[in-house]
């Protein structure tokens, strides 16, 4: 089922209220997405359980084909 | 253990480079299948064909298995080891290569 960009940004955010979050609709039809999201929750977590926890966050949502990348930043040199 | 459980397990306990996918390696149907294919081909890795589109049960089964929700799915020894921008990312930084050095599976050469 597509899902609105904002509400993807929206839950995203929810998620990971600490995060810096972009998303990207690469076909252009609320359906194929591509999120990058950066945020000092990742730290220390392997890069599967990073997306585990995006996963997790878009459970109610059944986006046709999602693209994740996450990357951490350390809580120390976070702002 | 489920039936699904028990023959993923043997599935992925019994071949070194496993991938659960939509398809088979000949024909994936599926870009994000396409794309982990590729990236085996070239480095010339034999792996075992899991096609998840004729077994409704496995196509579940290995979601639960992992608790990762989107197929395809990589693994190697019997570890898991991503889906396909996980596995898209270790190759282009060289993560996977090494893993699989590590495994005794790609030569130095």
């Amino acid at each position: 089922m597509p899902i609105l960009q904002s509400d993807l940004e929206n839950c995203l955010s929810t998620a990971f209220p600490s995060g810096k979050i972009v998303v990207i609709d690469t076909a252009g039809d609320n359906d194929h997405y591509q999120v990058e999201i950066t945020c000092t929750t990742f730290e220390g977590l392997s890069r599967i359980q990073q997306h585990q926890k995006v996963y997790a966050a878009l459970k109610d949502y059944d986006i046709h084909a999602l693209s994740i990348k996450t990357n951490y930043i350390s809580g120390e040199f976070h702002e | 253990m489920s039936d699904a459980r028990q023959q993923i397990d043997e599935l992925v306990k019994g071949n070194d480079v496993v991938v659960f996918m939509k398809g088979t390696a000949a024909m994936p149907m599926c870009g994000f299948t396409a794309t982990v294919i590729q990236i085996l081909n070239q480095l010339s890795i034999p792996f075992k064909d899991v096609n998840v589109l004729i077994d409704p049960t496995l196509r579940q089964g290995v979601k639960d298995y992992t608790n990762w929700p989107t197929i395809p799915q990589l693994y190697v020894k019997g570890e898991f080891i991503g889906g396909c921008d996980i596995v898209r990312e270790m190759f282009q930084n060289g993560e996977l290569q090494t893993l699989l050095k590590q495994k005794q599976l790609l030569s130095d050469a």
